[in-house]
């Protein structure tokens, strides 16, 4: 008994420390302060949410708040948010021709105002990071990040005050801006820098920037088009199908696919560059592209399988069957099948290199067809956004 | 399993197809978009219902078989894996990985044993230690085994979804459809007339099914569309339509699509009533009935039918039921009117940019006008008077064949915004008998008291020609009448003049037809001045509108009929454990990564061999064995 002390473990400091004990004081008060609105929430508009949105609403709390807890910049982009957001719609007092009387609304913050910002800051943040990789600056670097942060924090409020605004249209014109093509473009430009953003701070790496900012800035290229163009940025009712709280997580998943994808695409374009010996000084190593992209390739499956499949149980709700070979259906089955097939070579055959940075390349390709390609040229009953 | 990909491969290309071509249209669509030749080629290889054809549902049987014999035939070697700790791995072994470093340590075994059980139980990894037959002691250790239910869960879970889906599918159908047990109806007869050999009994699993049920109707059969036919679905209860609502946004469009439903059967003591919307359908018997579309139920409507060709000024009343038909007329002319539909509202946008808003333009009337020789064409007629331009017009679309896109009449809508105007003006114009009158009472005021008789003479003569000719076939007429009888060198100059008589005469055919229904003081403003240019426009293109006839609808009774869809999907569920099985496959398959640590500890050579190795070798792998390395080095050196 006398060497009992010898036997116990020898701790070494680099144990790891379990999740939960890794949080500190502003973790938790972030966590408190994000379901204390949630539970306000709820106690305001408890009467207007049936049992779905209620679930979804203390789901999301939980959710923003376990993403809080994972990846530390989230906590203060939704601060900001939140911020921005509640002393936006405090400026309308109720009236929706506040937007272009207010100096706040009309030039900051009012729904159209920051969406314009959003696409302002993204292409400012691509043409940042480019000079950033040529000239190899450091600083500029970071400019570029701060950028991409702003233009997604003015991306959200633009959202979220036009959600207040369709309200303001009528009650029972209101619902959540993921509605049409418009909307889901602007959501799709979120969450790929956004997911960008996390990788940049992963992978210590901002040399990417440029390339996936290139997608995205294309997404801006055709939000300003449809805005300009086809004038079809203002806030329409919804159909009857679309009335289904199904769409509050159908559309969202369906994009962290599509953003997961792109983001792949551009990390592969970056990887081929490299393969071939161009600015290989300059980029990240091809096996650090090559992680980045079956990551996203991953989490992009995981989240487009998730999408498809609420798809189909919100089909069999509206249309009257989980599945009904409908164009958008089909081609999310083709997406899907690509996707699955290029996992399967490499992790079950080990594949690597060139020809799976060309598929996630041409990926993009189907992807973009599935998602904009089956609104032009195909007819269905996915046809809400039509150009 | 290169055979499953390339099914899969197959599968993807077949998909496509369905989506490019449309599907389930009717047969003569494609005929008259293919020819008969590709159409029967397409027909053969059903191209016309991809997703239902043979062939297609023979790549999903195979796709199911193949990836069955993958699970059958790896399952038992994953689930080896998944609890084997390998612990049989020798010293010359672990010295050929890749992922391998050997310690010096001084420290005692049981110390070692301690801390490295606490190195590895910390960092997520389970282990057996097996004593060597030398003394030394090996630790085999594993991480992340769930991995490999990953694969067994995902292919497991597409065998699972493609079952469900083939149960509903139509499979049962097709294979009794091959034993001739059963047959396709396409001919359109009564529901209770149709044999037995197209109709599906009560008890069948699964069915997809359309019904129309009109207000105040009740049914108990509904249609499966197959290819160009049907088959009649028994229901074991009826369903009855006591109302169905649309309701609609301020902007026009449509709000909710809602149907009363009462579901009647002997097992209920009460009617059931129920009712459902899009979004929300009503689950009854394990039978979903889900709002699906609407159209007329059978209307009943009223028109003023205006004989426009001819001098008649007074219309006559008609009455029409939509989907009935209506004679019209005797004898040679007789003509045959079939109501096809008719709209409440239309929400159209009549901007002349584009760029308007869409608004509601009030309800229309599709009819077709079928003659004796049995050729028809199709009409659309608007109630109410349009905005086009800044001014109101009734429309009429008409078009000789559904292939050709509706060519439209505008006739003017008068002052009153009503028909009147141009039907007695048309009268008047028409009536040759009238000409003379016309023509004076135009002289009178374009010429002057002191002009001659002649001069007088002349000119009513000219003018009665010109009303001749208009009213024999419009502008067309006049510029046929000027190429016959005025040298090149001055037709232009003459047709300018002949309008602008037209025109003025114009005029007075409807200051004469006004006065005739009782109306005095017409004055000749820019409003009439338009009004009587569209007249004569409209009144030159009646020519081309095909029949002798305008119906002007007066008087509507809406009937609707709302489309239900009835659907028994018995493979739902397992369709969704499939997909909860997929996701958690998905997830295991990417989230959880397998590695295998041995620790094999020499305490006669006072070493310790660590050996690292996962089934996935990447970056993550990598970063960890380097961190675990140094780590272990940290704790053994101490």
């Amino acid at each position: 008994m006398a060497n009992k002390k010898n036997l116990n473990p020898t701790n070494i400091s680099d144990d790891p420390v379990p999740f939960i004990s890794q949080l500190g004081w502003r973790d938790w008060l972030y966590a408190i302060v994000l379901m204390a609105s949630t539970v306000f929430a709820y106690s305001k508009y408890s009467q207007f949410m049936d049992v779905y949105e209620t679930t979804f609403l203390f789901g999301a709390g939980v959710v923003f708040s376990l993403l809080g807890w994972c990846w530390k910049p989230v906590r203060l982009l939704l601060v900001g948010i939140a911020t921005l957001s509640l002393f936006s719609i405090n400026l309308y007092h109720g009236d929706l021709d506040s937007a272009n009387s207010v100096f706040f609304l009309k030039f900051l913050i009012g729904s159209q105002t920051a969406v314009m910002w959003m696409n302002v800051l993204f292409v400012l943040a691509m043409l940042t990071y480019w000079f950033a990789l040529f000239a190899r600056s450091a600083f500029t670097g970071k400019v570029a990040t701060s950028l991409t942060w702003a233009a997604v924090l003015m991306g959200f409020v633009g959202l979220m005050v036009r959600w207040y605004e369709s309200y303001l249209i009528a009650p029972d014109v209101g619902h959540i801006p993921l509605s049409n093509l418009y909307e889901v473009f602007i959501l799709f430009c979120l969450i790929t820098s956004l997911m960008y953003l996390y990788y940049e701070q992963r992978y210590a790496t901002k040399q990417l920037g440029g390339f996936v900012l290139l997608v995205v800035s294309s997404a801006v290229g055709f939000i300003l088009w449809y805005t300009f163009s086809r004038h079809a940025n203002g806030i329409q009712p919804l159909v009857p199908a679309l009335q289904s709280y199904w769409m509050k997580i159908h559309v969202p998943a369906n994009f962290v696919g599509y953003g997961a994808f792109s983001l792949a695409a551009m990390v592969a374009s970056a990887y081929l560059l490299v393969n071939k010996g161009y600015l290989v000084s300059r980029l990240p190593s091809a096996d650090l592209l090559d992680d980045l992209m079956y990551k996203a390739i991953s989490v992009g499956f995981a989240f487009f399988t998730i999408a498809t499949i609420l798809g189909a149980v919100w089909a069999a709700e509206a249309w009257g069957g989980y599945w009904s070979w409908d164009a958008k259906e089909t081609w999310a089955l083709i997406v899907w099948l690509n996707y699955a097939a290029w996992l399967h070579l490499r992790l079950v055959k080990g594949l690597r290199g060139p020809m799976l940075a060309w598929w996630a390349l041409i990926g993009l390709l189907v992807t973009t067809f599935a998602f904009l390609g089956v609104n032009m040229f195909l007819s269905g009953l996915h046809s809400y956004g039509t150009l | 399993m290169r055979f499953a990909v390339s099914v899969l491969t197959v599968l993807g290309i077949a998909s496509i197809i369905g989506t490019v071509l449309k599907q389930n249209e009717p047969y003569a669509n494609y005929v008259i978009q293919f020819g008969q030749f590709w159409f029967d080629l397409f027909e053969i290889l059903g191209l016309y219902d991809v997703y239902h054809s043979a062939w297609f549902l023979v790549i999903l049987v195979f796709l199911v078989a193949s990836t069955s014999l993958c699970i059958y035939r790896n399952t038992p070697l994953m689930l080896k894996e998944l609890r084997a700790y390998r612990e049989q791995a020798t010293e010359k072994s672990l010295r050929a990985f890749s992922h391998q470093h050997e310690y010096n340590s001084a420290q005692s075994l049981e110390q070692i044993r301690q801390d490295v059980s606490h190195f590895l139980t910390v960092r997520g990894f389970r282990f057996r230690t097996v004593k060597q037959a030398d003394g030394s002691e090996l630790i085999a250790a594993k991480a992340g085994s769930y991995q490999r239910l990953g694969y067994i869960f995902t292919h497991a879970a597409i065998v699972i979804i493609c079952i469900g889906g083939l149960m509903d599918g139509n499979v049962p159908l097709k294979v009794q459809e091959l034993l001739g047990q059963k047959t396709v109806e396409s001919r359109d007869i009564p529901a209770n007339e149709v044999p037995k050999k197209s109709r599906l009994s009560v008890s069948n699993l699964s069915f997809r099914a359309n019904m129309t049920l009109p207000e105040g109707a009740s049914a108990d059969v509904a249609f499966q569309r197959v290819r160009d036919g049907y088959m009649v679905q028994e229901l074991p209860f009826s369903i009855a339509l006591t109302d169905f609502r649309i309701e609609h946004y301020p902007t026009g469009q449509p709000k909710s699509f809602e149907s009363d439903l009462v579901i009647i059967d002997p097992d209920l003591k009460a009617p059931l009533k129920h009712t459902i919307s899009v979004n929300h359908p009503l689950i009854y018997k394990g039978i979903a009935i889900y709002q699906s579309d609407f159209q007329d139920g059978g209307s009943k409507l009223n028109f003023d039918v205006w004989g426009i060709l001819s001098p008649e000024a007074k219309s006559i009343p008609l009455a029409g039921t939509i989907f009935g038909k209506t004679e019209f007329g005797a004898g040679a002319n007789a003509l045959q009117l079939e109501f096809i539909d008719f709209r409440k509202f239309n929400i159209l946008n009549l901007s002349p940019d584009g760029k308007g808003k869409p608004r509601n333009v009030g309800p229309n009337v599709t009819f077709k006008v079928r003659d004796t020789a049995g050729q028809a064409k199709e009409y659309v007629n608007y109630m109410q008077p349009l905005q086009l331009d800044g001014r109101a017009y009734f429309v009429s679309g008409m078009r000789s064949s559904p292939q050709e896109e509706f060519k439209y009449l505008r006739i003017p809508a008068d002052s009153n915004f009503e028909m009147q105007g141009f039907m007695q003006t048309r009268a008047v114009l028409f009536n040759k008998a009238l000409h003379q009158e016309i023509a004076h009472r135009f002289a009178l005021k374009a010429l002057k008291p002191s002009d001659d008789v002649a001069v007088k003479t002349k000119f009513e003569s000219s003018v009665v020609q010109l009303l001749g000719a208009f009213s024999e076939g419009g502008y067309a007429e006049i510029s046929r009448l000027i190429e016959a009888s005025v040298p090149q060198a001055e037709r232009e100059a003459a047709a300018q003049t002949y309008i602008k008589i037209i025109t003025a005469a114009a005029f007075e055919a409807y200051q004469f037809g006004q006065e005739r229904a009782g109306i005095k003081n017409v004055k000749l403003d820019e409003n009439t001045q338009a009004f009587l240019q569209d007249s004569l426009n409209a009144i030159s293109d009646l020519f081309f509108y095909g029949e002798p006839i305008y119906l002007q609808m007066t008087k509507f009774e809406q009937r609707e009929a709302s489309g239900l869809q009835l659907t028994r999907s018995p493979g739902k569920n397992l369709v969704y454990s499939g997909s909860v099985l997929l996701v958690l496959g998905i997830f295991a398959m990417i989230y959880i990564r397998e590695r295998r640590i041995w620790l094999l500890i020499k305490p006669q050579h006072k070493s310790v061999l660590f050996a690292m190795s996962a089934n996935r070798k990447n970056r993550d792998f990598e970063i960890e064995f380097n961190r675990y390395q140094s780590q272990l080095n940290t704790l053994l050196q101490s």
